[in-house]
Order: C-alpha cells, then sequence, then structure tokens
C-alpha cells in the first residue's frame, strides 16, 4: 500500500516544482517572447532569413526527391545513405589534417561524405542483387556497419588537436542555428539541382515509379535513372546533415511525401503538396526554434512534419480517416437501402393485391431480415425522409419512386443469381448469399450483358430461382409465423413485370 | 601480439560484456531479418529516447528498471503505430516506420535538450555509447566485483535465449509462414507483439553500455551472416551467436590495436564491433559454401575449364582416330576450338598434371589416361547424336551442337541407358564408330 503511494507523491511534487519554475520564467520570457516573434516576423533578423531560407529550400527538396523514393518503396534508402556519410566526412577530415589542409573546409568534407554516401548506396544494391538478404537486412546492414566505421574513425578524429574544435558531431544532431549564408547557398544551390532534376526527369521518374519493367522494355536507362535518383539522395542527406542532423533529414524525406500520399492519386499533385509540406515545416520548424532558443531546431522541424502528418491521416482527401469513415457509413447506408426495398418487393410481390399495394408491416420486415428495432426504425425514417416508402402506422408502403428502385434491385438480384446457378455451377441454396454481395455494385452494362444471357423478354423480372423464405432469420418462433404466411403466398406465384 | 596494451580488469570487462551485448541482440535479430523487418530494429532503437527520457523525468533518477518500462513501452508503441499507419494509410512499411521513428526520436530529443541542465543523461552518450566506461560501474553480485552492465545484459541474454528455446515453435511457425500459424492456432499478433517487446528491453540494456550504433548492428549483421551460411533456423541462431562473438572480440581488439599502427590512442570498441562484423559479413557472402559470390564465380570458371579439357581431349581423339597426318600443336588446337591464349595454356597446364596429355616435340597427345576420358566423352556424344535423331526427331543438323552440349554432364549409368535405347548402335548418325566403354581408369 505505501510502497506504491511513495512514487506517485514523488511525481506529484516533481510536477509541482516543474509547473512553479514555469511560472515563474514565464513572466521574465514572455516580453522576449514577444519581442522574438516580431523580429521573426517582419524577418528583421538577418541571421534568422537565412536560416529561415536554408530549411525552406531543403525541405521543398527533400519533399519533391522524397516522393519519388516513398512511391519506389525505399523510403528508408535515406535513412541507410545519410547515416553511411559518416565514415566520409571523418576520413576527409584525418586527410586533409594529414596533408596540412583546412582541416573544417566544407567542401572537402561534404566531397568525402558524398563519397561514402554513395558507396553505401552501391553496398546496398550489391547485397541485394548478388546475395541471398533481402533489401531491408542490406539497408540496415550498410547503416549500422557504415555509422559504426564514422563512429570508430571519429573516436580517432576527437584525439587529433583540433579535433574538438571541428564540431563534427553537429552532423549527427545538426546545428541549424548557426548556419550561415555560404551553408544556406550551398543548400539552395543542392536544392535546386535536385529540384531541376525531378521537373526535367518528371515523365521518365514517374514511370520509373510505378512500371519499371515497362519503362525498361521503352527503352529508358533505368539503372542509370535509379543511380540519379539515389544521387540526389545523397546530395539532399548531406547538406541535409549538417543542416538539421542525420535523423531529421530523413524526417524530411519521408514524412512530408507519406503525407501528401493521402490527399491525392495523382503523381503532379502529390509531388507538388510534400513540397509544400516540406517548405512549411522547415520554415515553420526554423521559427519556432529561433523563438524558443532552446528547443533544437532539428527535431522541431521533424515535430512540425509529423503534425502535418497527422493533419492528413485524419483529414486527407484521398485515403484520410475521416473520408473513409464517411465513405464507408455511405456505402453502409446505400446497402442498407437495397436490402431494404428489396425485402419489402419480395414480401408483397406474391400476395400484392390491387387495393394494398406493396405494404408490409414493421413485423414481417423485421423478421425478414436480422434488423432490430431500432435499425429498422432508422431505416425506415430515413427511406421516407428520401422518398422511397411512406408510413402508415405500423406499415410500410413503397411509393412510385420506390417500385421503381425496388423491383430494378430485385431484378438484378435475380440476374444475378441466375447467372450464378446456370454459368458458375453455384448451388441455388446459396445463390442468395453471394448475390447479396454483388448486387450493390452491378453496373449497367453488367446488367446489359447478363440480360442478353439469361433472358428472353428484357423487361422481366425473373422468378427468384430459390424459396425466398430460405434466408430469413430462423428461430423456431419466426418460423412457425413465417410458415402461415408462407402457404397463403406461395399459392400465387407469377412474374411481376414492370 | 607485441605491444598490444591489454589489461585484463579492463579490457577483459569490456570484451565479457561486449560479447553479452552482441549474443543479446543477435538471438532476437534473427527473427527481425527472417521477418523482413531489420529496419524495425533500426527504428526501435532510435525510437524508444523518450520513453527514457520520461522514465527519467518521472524518477529522476537512470535506476534501470523505470528505464526499462519507458523504453519497452515505447518500443512497442514504435511497432504498433508502424503497422497502424500502414493498414489504415496503405503507406509502405518502410515509409510508415520512418515516420514513426523519426517523430518519436525528435520528441525524445526535444525532451532530452530540455533537461540537460540537470541531468546526465545526453543523446552522445545515448548514440555511441560509452563500453570503454563499463568497468567503472561496478556492483557486487554473489561476493564478486562484476560491472554493472554486464549483469545486466547476460540477465537479458539469458532472457532472450530462454524465450527463444521456449517458444521456438512458435516464433519459427510465424516467422516463416504467418497463415499457416494463424489456421493452426498460433495468433501472430501475439507473436509479433512479445517479439517487439523483447527488441525493446534488449535494446534499451544494450543502450546504456554500447550505444545505438551498436545494438543495429548486433541485431542485424550476424543474423545476416548467419542467413548466408545455413538454411536451418536453429544452426542460424547458433551460428549468429557464435558469429557476434567473434565480431566483439575481434572488435575490440582492432579497436585497441589498429589505430596505435597510425599513432593514435584506442578508439571506439563499439563502432568497430559493427565494422569487425561487416567484414565477417563480407566474408560470408563472398565464401559461403552454397551461396558465396566467390564460390559461385570459382564454380563457374572450373566448369570452363572442365568443358574447355573435354573439348581438347575429344579433338586429340578424333585426329588420332582419323589417322590424318595433322600436326596437333597447340596453336592448331586452339584455332579448332576458338579459345583464348591463356585460358588454353591454363587447361593444357592442368591436363598435363593430371596425366592425360603429352607432349612430344611440339606434337600435343594423349595419354592412356587421356585416352579413357576422350573414349567415354566421344562414347557420350555419338550415342546422344544416335538418340536425338532415332528417338527424339531432332533434324540432323541440329544434333551436333546439342550433342556436343550433353557429353560433358553424360556418366556411364545414362550413357548405358542411351546405348539400350537405341539399340546398341555400332556407328553414330555421320558413320563415324561408337567406341566401346572403357571401365577402368588407367593408372598413371
Amino acid at each position: 500500500m505505501t510502497s506504491s503511494v511513495v512514487p506517485l507523491l514523488k511525481i506529484d511534487v516533481r510536477l509541482r516544482e516543474i509547473i512553479s519554475s514555469a511560472a515563474v520564467t514565464f513572466d521574465q520570457d514572455v516580453l522576449t517572447v514577444i519581442q522574438q516573434i516580431q523580429r521573426l516576423a517582419f524577418l528583421e533578423d538577418y541571421n534568422t532569413r537565412v536560416v529561415l531560407l536554408g530549411t525552406a529550400m531543403l525541405g521543398c527538396a527533400a519533399g519533391v526527391v522524397g516522393v519519388f523514393t516513398l512511391l519506389r518503396k525505399r523510403a528508408l534508402m535515406g535513412d541507410a545513405i545519410s547515416h553511411a556519410t559518416l565514415p566520409g566526412i571523418a576520413i576527409s577530415f584525418l586527410l586533409s589534417n594529414a596533408l596540412g589542409w583546412s582541416e573544417k573546409s566544407l567542401p572537402i568534407l561534404l566531397a568525402g561524405a558524398t563519397i561514402t554516401g554513395l558507396l553505401g548506396v552501391l553496398s546496398i544494391l550489391t547485397i541485394r542483387n548478388l546475395t541471398k538478404l533481402k533489401e531491408d537486412t542490406a539497408l540496415g546492414v550498410v547503416l549500422s556497419v557504415f555509422f559504426g566505421a564514422g563512429i570508430a574513425l571519429l573516436g580517432i578524429v576527437q584525439q587529433t588537436p583540433s579535433g574538438h574544435a571541428a564540431g563534427l558531431e553537429s552532423f549527427i544532431l545538426g546545428k541549424t542555428a548557426s548556419m550561415v549564408a555560404s551553408d544556406a547557398t550551398l543548400i539552395a544551390m543542392a536544392s535546386l539541382i535536385c529540384l531541376s532534376f525531378s521537373a526535367l526527369m518528371f515523365k521518365e521518374l514517374k514511370l520509373l515509379c510505378f512500371d519499371e519493367v515497362f519503362a525498361g522494355s521503352r527503352g529508358y536507362p533505368i539503372l542509370t535513372l535509379d543511380l540519379m535518383l539515389m544521387t540526389s539522395v545523397v546530395i539532399i542527406s548531406i547538406v541535409g546533415l549538417q543542416a538539421v542532423g542525420l535523423i531529421m533529414v530523413v524526417a524530411l524525406l519521408v514524412i512530408p511525401a507519406a503525407a501528401a500520399r493521402f490527399w491525392t492519386d495523382n503523381l503532379g499533385t502529390m509531388t507538388l503538396l510534400s513540397a509544400i509540406i516540406g517548405t512549411i515545416s522547415g520554415i515553420a520548424g526554423a521559427a519556432v526554434s529561433a523563438v524558443y532558443p532552446r528547443l533544437p531546431s532539428g527535431a522541431m522541424i521533424v515535430l512540425v512534419c509529423a503534425l502535418c502528418f497527422s493533419v492528413s491521416v485524419a483529414a486527407g482527401s484521398r485515403r484520410g480517416l475521416i473520408i473513409r469513415t464517411l465513405r464507408r457509413l455511405r456505402i453502409n447506408r446505400l446497402v442498407e437501402r437495397h436490402h431494404f426495398l428489396r425485402t419489402i418487393f419480395e414480401l408483397t410481390e406474391e400476395s400484392s393485391q390491387p387495393d394494398n399495394p406493396y405494404q408490409v408491416s414493421f413485423e414481417s420486415l423485421s423478421q425478414a431480415r436480422t434488423w432490430n428495432q431500432r435499425e429498422l426504425r432508422l431505416t425506415v425514417s430515413r427511406a421516407t425522409r428520401e422518398g422511397w416508402v411512406t408510413r402508415i402506422g405500423q406499415q410500410v408502403r413503397l411509393t412510385k419512386k420506390g417500385k421503381i428502385e425496388a423491383s430494378r434491385l430485385t431484378r438484378e438480384h435475380r440476374l444475378w443469381e441466375l447467372f450464378l446457378i446456370h454459368h458458375a455451377d453455384v448451388a441455388p441454396s446459396r445463390v442468395d448469399r453471394e448475390a447479396d454481395h454483388i448486387e450493390h455494385v452491378l453496373e449497367p452494362e453488367i446488367v446489359a450483358e447478363l440480360e442478353m444471357l439469361l433472358l428472353k423478354d428484357e423487361r422481366q423480372i425473373p422468378q427468384s430461382p430459390h424459396d425466398l423464405k430460405h434466408q430469413e432469420s430462423v428461430t423456431p418462433q419466426n418460423r412457425d409465423n413465417m410458415r402461415v404466411t408462407n402457404v397463403s403466398s406461395s399459392k400465387s406465384s407469377g412474374q411481376e413485370s414492370l | 601480439m607485441p605491444n598490444l596494451p591489454w589489461n585484463w580488469m579492463l579490457d577483459g570487462w569490456i570484451v565479457a560484456t561486449a560479447i553479452a551485448c552482441a549474443v543479446a541482440c543477435s538471438l532476437v535479430g534473427n527473427f527481425l531479418v527472417l521477418r523482413r523487418m531489420s529496419m524495425l530494429g533500426d527504428a526501435i532503437t532510435h525510437a524508444v529516447l523518450p520513453g527514457l527520457a520520461i522514465a527519467f523525468f518521472v524518477t529522476q533518477s537512470r535506476a534501470s528498471f523505470p528505464m526499462f518500462l519507458g523504453a519497452a513501452a515505447v518500443g512497442v508503441c514504435t511497432a504498433f503505430f508502424t503497422e497502424w499507419i500502414q493498414k489504415s494509410g496503405r503507406v509502405d512499411e518502410g515509409a510508415s516506420l520512418g515516420v514513426v521513428f523519426t517523430t518519436l526520436f525528435a520528441i525524445g530529443l526535444v525532451l532530452i535538450v530540455h533537461s540537460i541542465d540537470n541531468v546526465d543523461l545526453d543523446a552522445d552518450c545515448v548514440l555511441y555509447g560509452a563500453i570503454e566506461l563499463v568497468p567503472l560501474d561496478l556492483i557486487t553480485l554473489f561476493g564478486f566485483q562484476v560491472p554493472r552492465s554486464f549483469s545486466v545484459l547476460c540477465g537479458v541474454m539469458v532472457l532472450n535465449a530462454i524465450l527463444i528455446f521456449a517458444f521456438f515453435k512458435e516464433l519459427k511457425i510465424t516467422s516463416f509462414d504467418t497463415s499457416l500459424a494463424a489456421s493452426v492456432g498460433f495468433p501472430p499478433s501475439v507473436v509479433h507483439y512479445l517479439l517487439m517487446t523483447v527488441v525493446s528491453i534488449t535494446a534499451v540494456a544494450s543502450f546504456e553500455s554500447v550505444g545505438s550504433v551498436l545494438v543495429v548492428a548486433m541485431m542485424i549483421v550476424p543474423p545476416a551472416t548467419a542467413y548466408l551460411l545455413t538454411s536451418r533456423l536453429s544452426h542460424m541462431i547458433v551460428a549468429s551467436a557464435g558469429i557476434a562473438c567473434i565480431s566483439a572480440i575481434l572488435g575490440h581488439l582492432s579497436a585497441i590495436a589498429i589505430p596505435t599502427w597510425f599513432g593514435f590512442r584506442s578508439t571506439s570498441t563499439a563502432g568497430m564491433m559493427a565494422v569487425a562484423s561487416g567484414c565477417l559479413l563480407v566474408g560470408a557472402a563472398a565464401l559461403a559454401p552454397r551461396h558465396g559470390i566467390l564460390v559461385k564465380l570459382w564454380h563457374q570458371i572450373s566448369l570452363g575449364w572442365h568443358i574447355l579439357a573435354d573439348d581438347i581431349v575429344a579433338l586429340l581423339y578424333r585426329v588420332e582416330e582419323k589417322e590424318s597426318k595433322q600436326c596437333a600443336d597447340s596453336r592448331w588446337i586452339r584455332e579448332a576450338l576458338i579459345c583464348n591464349q591463356h585460358l588454353f595454356t591454363v587447361v593444357q597446364m592442368w591436363l598435363r598434371f593430371r596425366g592425360e596429355i603429352k607432349t612430344t616435340e611440339d606434337r600435343i597427345s594423349l595419354t592412356e589416361r587421356g585416352h579413357f576420358r576422350a573414349q567415354n566423352l566421344v562414347r557420350s556424344h555419338r550415342l546422344w547424336e544416335q538418340y536425338l535423331l532415332d528417338e527424339v526427331g531432332v533434324n540432323p543438323d541440329r544434333i551436333h551442337p546439342q550433342a556436343e552440349k550433353m557429353e560433358h554432364y553424360t556418366d556411364r549409368q545414362l550413357r548405358q541407358k542411351l546405348h539400350k535405347a537405341t539399340d546398341n548402335p555400332e556407328v553414330d548418325p555421320h558413320g563415324s564408330p561408337i567406341p566401346d566403354e572403357r571401365s577402368t581408369k588407367p593408372k598413371k
């Protein structure tokens, strides 16, 4: 008892401390925060301008390239590549140190990173193509072994006189805030190269993503294209490394593209959206971290990306949860309405008298299918509102519109049943269930074909090929009720025509 | 080994800890590799960061148990979210993994950076680990002074081994055939999440001491190496543990030895362990008994040699058979067989070594052994020609090239059958006599 209370108390005390310290700092910070937001909003600060430009360009290019890698199911290739750049950075540092060049010269470091990054790509392709290991294992192997080599080399770099000042670790976590104009220029150039590659090769890349074999048969150089795409991933990873850090580059390559996928099925639109999401994330993340310097900007960019992603998952117009739930609901209602109308038709078809056309009681309806009272009431009121039926006391009657629709539905159901019996060799006792699934999605062309195949008189509603009462929910009680109605209804048989 | 700065109290414990960690990781890693979820291992090792941070916030200590709980919970969450996004959004697995683990890592990073004022939990430590510091943190266990990480990792290793032993059948069936597993009543999702929990626990236990790199490397590379070497699950698991041990030892040795050649002090053991395991993987990929790249290449080359040698002795046989005055020197044979000079030289030397040809004044001729080989070969060739013409109905123009291919793979039993099937012919379709079978190989 006491042992479980003590930790809880601890948490409570800890929370109080956090809250009270936050309250104290809030007063002091609130002014500076407002000032900083002001400075940010009007881009007064040169440094902020540079950082925002850099992250925006990076987000845009990563978003575009990410679309293609996502569609080629290589989303995590960026992860492996960005890890594989680390040994290159360390080696080029050690080399330039040994040769007496300036160690921190960015071009040399980035050249080294590019070389090992490309080596990583080649290793992945080699492992995948020449051994029986699968792609995911190839990625994992290259990622961990190259990164391990990088860590081991960094261990040596730190022993060189200038190794500590080199700040090579910042490549792993990123140092967005310390981005200077030359860094931003580099990012902008790299992004422009990748963007123009994607724009110029859009058609070829599209083909590569969706049908590699077809692209090959049309004579496109698949391997070259693939390598060029991977090269642009390498370029993005490398400029992104020192801007936002290793993991964050992966996020920028994956998340915007994955988010855009929820909105559209069109590659052009998807690319545009992904670029926009990437840009917004880059700007917003960097801005937040400019206002609150204690929040690391790389992580903030990823979190903004993640926010965009969750919004897309929920509200995406193509695959979003909301739209899919609505779509499912709509289909469920349609199916329900179809069943409802057909049931009324079938119940009344054989016993319909001139004075009492197409009218059934609630009770017989709820017996005919496994509807409970609430469902039935809901369905009836919805159908009444939409004008398929009218309600008379405890009875429902089909309207004219409802009659036409119901006879159409019944006709299609039975056409499919007949087809199943005559051409698919399905036992008559089983066809009702199967036709139930198909009848809602029968297209007019298929119905026309079925008519050609099965009916002499095209306007006929064929007779049900099985005993109509087979399908019903069979509890001993309502089986008795049914028998009574059955006897009366089975006497008069005939084909109802429109 | 000269000048190796080895100290049993320090290096001994480091290697022991490294072995415990490597074996623990590679045991569970086998199933990640088999289920094509290698990157999930990588993702979980990154994603447990917020779990660690939250556990730290709540308890204000680096005590292992809450850390375990927090990290294991987040690890399972990673697996869960990944699967959810993959199913609900029909995004491919890699992408959903990428989304989940980068986000969680970012959250963890923000949390950790925030707590950096009063905390000795820093991101570098999590990423690279500090296995070199393991011997400094000792606890007393059963009256012995052992490093804390070592005891923890040994515990995890034993736990993993027991779990794999106990659930071997379930893990095997769900890894290889999910639908079969479901249909015979092993719920694949239960096994999946059990595995994810174990992966998370292993990752967290290893984090503290060896860092995330080593976790990923040891989870994937030794099992991948073992996968190349064998095709039985039990063998693969044992082999991966062995390879993990070897990488740990090699890794630490190279970490303390190699940098000294260039005048530096030792470097990161974790990094070098990953490199060592990578080297072992390359070795296995090249030299694995059945699937090795070099092994396959060597088989191809030696097959090429074998066929060329067959062609040479058969050609010599035909020359002798016709008793023509043709001088069979090496140049003539090479031109007759359209063959490159170096290859020919090698194969000629090989044949001479086997005592199948001899050279007398530039003229190459068959020895008794060579005659034996050539006679059976030519017999195969002519029997095949007869068979192809009689039984298969191949156009007479086409029978020679086909028989030329078949002759190299035909053994005595097959020749006997061909002989019977073609009604014991004396001559082949071209009218050349079919030589008799020779059964005993003459001595050199």
